[in-house]
């Protein structure tokens, strides 16, 4: 029975991070189509942030819940306007920039930090459950994660901006015929999905600690659940977050946490090749 | 014309045999076995130049082949004690994973950007996986996979059946770089062949192809296989001139041969090749400032160059040529006819 409990707290918190590292991406690479090979690097400067910000003296949870996305959401708008603006539509050349923007960012951070791995203590301690210790600080990302992925799901669908964004990924010279400039609609949706990977960074630093080249473990699984999850933003990465998170814990109880990531990435081709347009593009049609 | 072409080619043969013979006599064994590297390397690039630039495949996933052919050719060895069928089977896993790979890439219609992110993600997987199998757990046969660190005692090759014999460092240059120049032959050869003009096809339009009766999976699949033997085999030589760690799956690498192919320009194969020489030389000096640190500077040359000179270099000189030569051309071509 403990062990139960265990396990489902083990099986939410890898969905909870699933979603929070593939959120951004789902905006960025969902819906605007664009490959953004520095997502992973995004994640590691919201988590730099806030191991700066910590370290200088600021509340943490202020440091990622606000100030990661912040400024990673600022230094994702410069990028927008200085790279990316100028690729869109030339999908393989924007995934060629952003890796040369990957790689720049770890060499830049690694020549200001140095390659070793700094950390803050992870909050909130820890729950006795029976024989076993539950961390507290999972909780508060499971709420994280639904929070945000409520926010983005009603922004999406209900505000004007919202309309207009999923408007404009879908056919942007129509939208700009109506009179909005697209120009506005693409950096800011840019800035958006920034900020949320910001996000993501914020809320793992004080889990796994931070490192130049941390941003290599998040990228694949982010694309994989975004790709798995297909062309909806929330919906896609909420289902393949469940699938592919409950996988790679459950392997991990039964074998090792290799063969766990392992299975995450054999799922996720075996469930390619069945549904090509990824979940949501095979299930539930339809959804934001 | 021809027999210009055929007098080229001869010289470019016998200029290429010169460097090959004459390189070990003059340098210091130090920049032997670098430039062994970065022909080992070359061949590396030259099969992603091959299946991108010519098929239109953009795998990222050509260093897991490279990667899987140097840890079965160092597993293999270490198990045989003789690197002949240690070789044979270095090549036959990456050639049988690039298969499995490609039939569930190609069959499962992934297209193209997809399949960049897919390969890549392979990759890293096979990164981690590798760098998760430190301790005594993790061996085959008689090979400790050593994690992190992976096989430093990398078995050197000898001659085929000869235990006793060992390769100098000379020697695997000489391998490593007449198996480069059979490569490039290899792969113009490929590419003259209807295979490789299929290829071709299927990098202009895809649809067309298929709609004219071939099969582009299995085209797709037979260019992704060569280009994941080819890679292998680069693989055995880099695990012979440096030894096999899971740093040959890093994204370093993935991004290097990316960045070389790009630079020297896509669809070209001489240019990925000369751009992988110049930019390692470069790299290594770069990485004697100690300040400046590789990786970024990598970047910046790669966004500077999707921005700025998206065509790479050699495409890029070649249409600067043909702006200064084609006047002078058509004005010999419209001298040369008769007055009406």
């Amino acid at each position: 029975m403990d062990l139960a409990v265990i396990v489902l707290d083990q099986i939410l918190t890898s969905i909870a991070s699933l979603i929070l590292i593939s959120i951004g991406l789902a905006v960025i690479f969902g819906m605007m189509r664009v490959i953004n090979l520095a997502h992973g690097e995004f994640i590691m400067l919201g988590g730099y942030t806030v191991i700066t910000s910590v370290n200088a003296g600021v509340n943490l949870w202020f440091a990622s819940l606000v100030l990661a996305p912040l400024v990673v959401g600022a230094f994702g708008f410069l990028v927008e306007r200085t790279i990316v603006r100028f690729l869109y539509g030339r999908m393989i050349d924007t995934m060629l920039a952003t890796w040369g923007l990957s790689l720049a960012m770890v060499g830049a951070v690694t020549m200001i930090f140095g390659n070793t791995t700094s950390g803050v203590s992870t909050p909130l301690g820890s729950m006795a459950f029976g024989r076993y210790e539950l961390s507290n600080y999972n909780f508060a990302l499971m709420g994280v994660a639904i929070v945000t992925t409520a926010a983005l799901w009603a922004a999406l669908r209900f505000t004007p901006f919202g309309i207009i964004a999923r408007a404009t990924m879908q056919n942007a010279q129509m939208v700009g015929s109506l009179g909005v400039n697209s120009a506005h609609v693409y950096a800011i949706t840019f800035t958006i999905g920034a900020a949320l990977s910001g996000l993501a960074g914020g809320m793992i630093a004080p889990l796994s600690g931070v490192l130049p080249s941390m941003g290599v473990q998040y990228v694949a699984k982010a694309f994989i659940t975004v790709i798995s999850g297909g062309s909806a933003a929330v919906a896609g990465t909420l289902s393949a977050s469940t699938l592919l998170g409950t996988l790679d814990t459950g392997t991990t109880f039964l074998t090792t946490p290799v063969f766990g990531e392992v299975s995450l990435l054999i799922g996720a081709v075996l469930l390619v090749r069945a549904m090509p347009q990824g979940i949501t593009g095979s299930l539930f049609k339809g959804s934001t | 014309m021809t027999f210009r072409n055929s007098v080229v080619t001869a010289l470019c043969v016998a200029a290429a045999a010169a460097t090959i013979i004459i390189l070990p006599h003059v340098v210091e064994l130090f920049t032997i076995i670098n430039a062994t590297i970065y022909a080992s390397m070359a061949i590396l690039t030259l099969s992603l130049a091959l299946v991108w630039g010519f098929c239109g495949i953009i795998s990222f996933g050509q260093t897991a082949f490279f990667g899987l052919g140097g840890y079965a050719y160092a597993v293999a060895a270490i198990n045989f004690g003789d690197s002949t069928p240690a070789i044979a089977l270095a090549l036959l896993v990456p050639t049988l994973f690039a298969g499995l790979l490609g039939y569930f890439i190609f069959w499962g219609r992934v297209t193209d950007v997809y399949l960049g992110v897919i390969t890549l993600t392979v990759t890293l997987i096979l990164y981690k996986l590798f760098n998760a199998t430190a301790g005594d757990a993790y061996h085959i046969g008689k090979a400790a996979l050593g994690g992190f660190n992976g096989i430093p005692a990398t078995p050197l090759m000898n001659l085929p059946w000869d235990r006793g014999t060992t390769l100098e460092p000379e020697d695997i240059w000489y391998v490593a770089a007449t198996l480069l120049c059979l490569a490039y032959a290899f792969v113009r050869w490929l590419l003259s062949t209807k295979l490789g003009h299929l290829m071709i096809a299927i990098r202009e339009n895809e649809h067309r192809t298929e709609l004219l009766g071939y099969d582009p999976r299995r085209i797709k699949l037979a260019a992704f296989t060569i280009g994941g033997a080819m890679a292998g085999a680069s693989g055995i030589l880099f695990a012979n001139c440096v030894f096999v760690s899971p740093t040959m799956f890093s994204l370093l690498y993935t991004a290097q041969v990316i960045v070389w192919v790009i630079i020297g320009g896509l669809g070209t194969l001489a240019g990925p090749i000369f751009a992988c020489f110049l930019l390692q030389m470069i790299t290594a000096e770069l990485g004697r400032l100690n300040w400046l640190n590789p990786n970024f500077v990598l970047g910046i040359i790669l966004i500077a160059f999707v921005l700025l000179m998206p065509s790479g270099i050699l495409p890029t000189l070649q249409r600067m040529y043909d702006k200064i030569t084609w006047p002078i051309l058509l004005q010999k071509s419209v001298r040369k006819r008769p007055a009406q």
